[in-house]
């Protein structure tokens, strides 16, 4: 565990050493506000919630998350520190633990930073602030999904543009799978089990599950377990990359 | 003396490419093993699953008595390596990269800031400690890394090309710190640079095509090059057709040959057969048949043509 700390204390300061930080923070936020305030008619709407922000999430995750986990392995790979690092005594298990974290912290901080979305709503009107944390926390969890996969993905190549691309694919089609469009495609000639099945792996029928009620322990699980099956795929691809 | 570093019949395929085959050495503590060959002769290879960052495809090797494939963490605990092309992360300072490897190795506080500042000044980065890696010059990155390699004081050390890119007086220094460190450590270095063999090694292996073509001390391995106890001679240019006819004539000399001649002085050299001493016949000979000379010396023979002899067969491998 300490060593998970170690690696996790060093790729966040190789997040805050580049721009990709401060880049990575200023669109998300920026994103993130514009996308509330004008496109969600967020003042309009005459609400006092998030729903219009937090719906957005997904989208904007689709591609800033990926810009995130691109580099964790890939440049590690390309510039040979990788061997440095696995030749140190600490488990490819502890490497691809510390990492992901350091990552996911990192998203925690943008996510921590739109906070005065959340002030101005209760200073309009009277939000149901425990939904609003909940919500949070569910995005989070969503981030830390979409991350997971793209760290898996990074792990594959030494390319950091192949891994962004190959990364926000596969991301979308988590997200994908819950579309109406898509369901309506598989249930024209799927059986019912399949498509309820592939609406559960949804990124967004789990995330909606997370932010319209109180937090949905299925949906909790969901997720915990996508970065869990994740973060072992990705140990086994660093294991077996390490040598090419 | 203990064997710190024990390998056996060590092999490595990279799919249908053969590595390293079969490699089988041991290191005692105390030693200074130089690992050598032409390029893509599988040290680096060898190197590598020693220090745990590839897996063998058959074969096994323990460091300080721990099992490469199945006591990884423990062998890397006990190892100080240095990668080839010595890699680090460029973001992080010299300070930076030290504290994170002492902290994977579990060392902290006050111990930790003892052991950097010692490792620091042995490899005398005190100008740089506060800049990025980056921004360093090619061989103030490589002193980094080895700094980083001896942080920990570890009882084995593995060093592929620890020297490369270094100035003249830098490389003289890193010599200078192998030989003292070597007295309770067992270290490998590999080089390409045979006069550091001479300087630093006890030990000599040459491995060429992935297999072990010499496993020697670097004075027995000169003797087995032709100009093993070749005899020197300088002598006035006018002499020199007759002292080559009186030494071709010699039953101890393979081969006669006439490597300068310059201002009215000519330079031979005699070849011994399989390595005779012949200093004293030839000498004898050469002044009984009225040659001046005016200088004679024995030569002890060179590496670099043993190196040549072991390893010609599997030059240029890649190529
Ligand atoms: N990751 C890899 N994939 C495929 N082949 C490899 C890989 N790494 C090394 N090889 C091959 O293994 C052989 C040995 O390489 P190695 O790097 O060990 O040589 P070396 O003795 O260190 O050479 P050099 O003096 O150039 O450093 C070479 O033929 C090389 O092409
Ligand atoms: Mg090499």
């Amino acid at each position: 565990m300490r060593n998970v700390w170690v690696i996790c204390k060093r790729e966040l300061s190789a997040y805050f050493s580049s721009p990709l930080a401060y880049v990575f923070i200023v669109i998300f936020l920026a994103l993130a506000g514009s996308v509330t305030f004008y496109v969600g008619g967020f003042l309009e709407g005459g609400r006092a919630d998030l729903q219009a922000f937090f719906n957005f999430h997904p989208w904007l995750y689709l591609f800033l998350i990926p810009a995130l986990g691109m580099r964790l392995w890939a440049e590690e790979r390309k510039s040979g520190t990788i061997e440095f690092l696995m030749t140190l005594p600490v488990r490819t298990s502890e490497a691809v633990g510390g990492k992901f974290l350091a990552a996911w912290l990192f998203a925690g901080i943008a996510l921590v930073l739109t906070f005065p979305i959340w002030i101005t709503v209760n200073y309009l009107g009277d939000p149901d602030n425990g939904l609003i944390l909940a919500a949070y926390f569910g995005s989070w969890l969503m981030a830390g999904s979409f991350l997971a996969i793209s760290a898996c993905v990074s792990a594959t190549t030494k390319n950091q543009v192949i891994a962004f691309v190959l990364s926000a694919a596969v991301c979308f089609m988590f997200l994908m799978s819950g579309l109406e469009m898509v369901q309506s495609f598989f249930r024209s000639w799927a059986p019912e089990l399949f498509v309820r099945a592939v609406a559960q792996i949804s990124f967004l029928t789990n995330f909606f599950d997370l932010t319209e009620g109180v937090i949905d322990t299925r949906a909790v699980v969901y997720f915990l377990s996508l970065i869990g099956v994740s973060l072992v795929i990705n140990t086994a691809i660093v294991e077996m990359k390490k040598g090419q | 003396m203990d064997t710190l570093v024990d390998i056996r019949g060590l092999t490595k395929y990279f799919g249908p490419v053969k590595a390293v085959e079969g490699v089988t050495f041991s290191v005692k503590r105390g030693e200074v093993l130089g690992f050598l060959g032409p390029n893509g002769a599988g040290k680096s290879t060898t190197m590598k699953m020693l220090a745990g960052y590839l897996t063998p495809t058959s074969g096994s090797a323990t460091v300080c008595g721990y099992d490469i494939t199945r006591q990884t963490i423990d062998v890397q605990r006990r190892l100080g390596y240095l990668p080839e092309g010595a890699p680090a992360y460029g973001d992080l300072t010299p300070l930076g990269l030290m504290r994170f490897a002492a902290g994977l190795r579990g060392i902290t506080g006050a111990k930790r800031d003892k052991l950097i500042q010692t490792s620091v000044e042995r490899l005398e980065l005190q100008s740089v400690l506060q800049r990025p890696i980056e921004t360093l010059s090619k061989g103030f990155k490589r002193r980094v890394s080895l700094a980083q390699s001896i942080l920990h004081d570890p009882e084995v050390l593995i060093l592929d090309e620890p020297t490369d890119g270094l100035d003249p007086n830098q490389k003289f220094q890193v010599r200078n710190l192998l030989q003292q460190m070597a007295k309770n450590k067992a270290i490998i270095i590999s080089t390409h640079i045979l006069e550091e063999v001479d300087a630093v090694c006890s030990r000599v292996i040459i491995i060429g095509d992935g297999k072990v073509m010499a496993d020697a001390q670097p004075g027995q391995l000169e003797t087995r090059s032709a100009y093993h106890n070749a005899v020197v001679m300088r002598m006035p240019t006018a002499d020199a057709e007759k002292a080559e006819k009186v030494l071709s004539g010699m039953a101890y000399v393979v081969k006669v040959e006439r490597i300068g001649q310059w201002n009215g002085t000519a330079q031979l050299r005699a070849l011994s057969a399989g390595g005779a001493d012949i200093l004293s016949t030839v000498h004898q000979a050469v002044s009984k048949a009225g040659v001046t000379l005016q200088q004679i010396h024995v030569e002890h023979g060179r590496l670099d043509d043993v190196f040549r002899k072991l390893t010609s067969k599997s030059r240029n491998k890649e190529a």
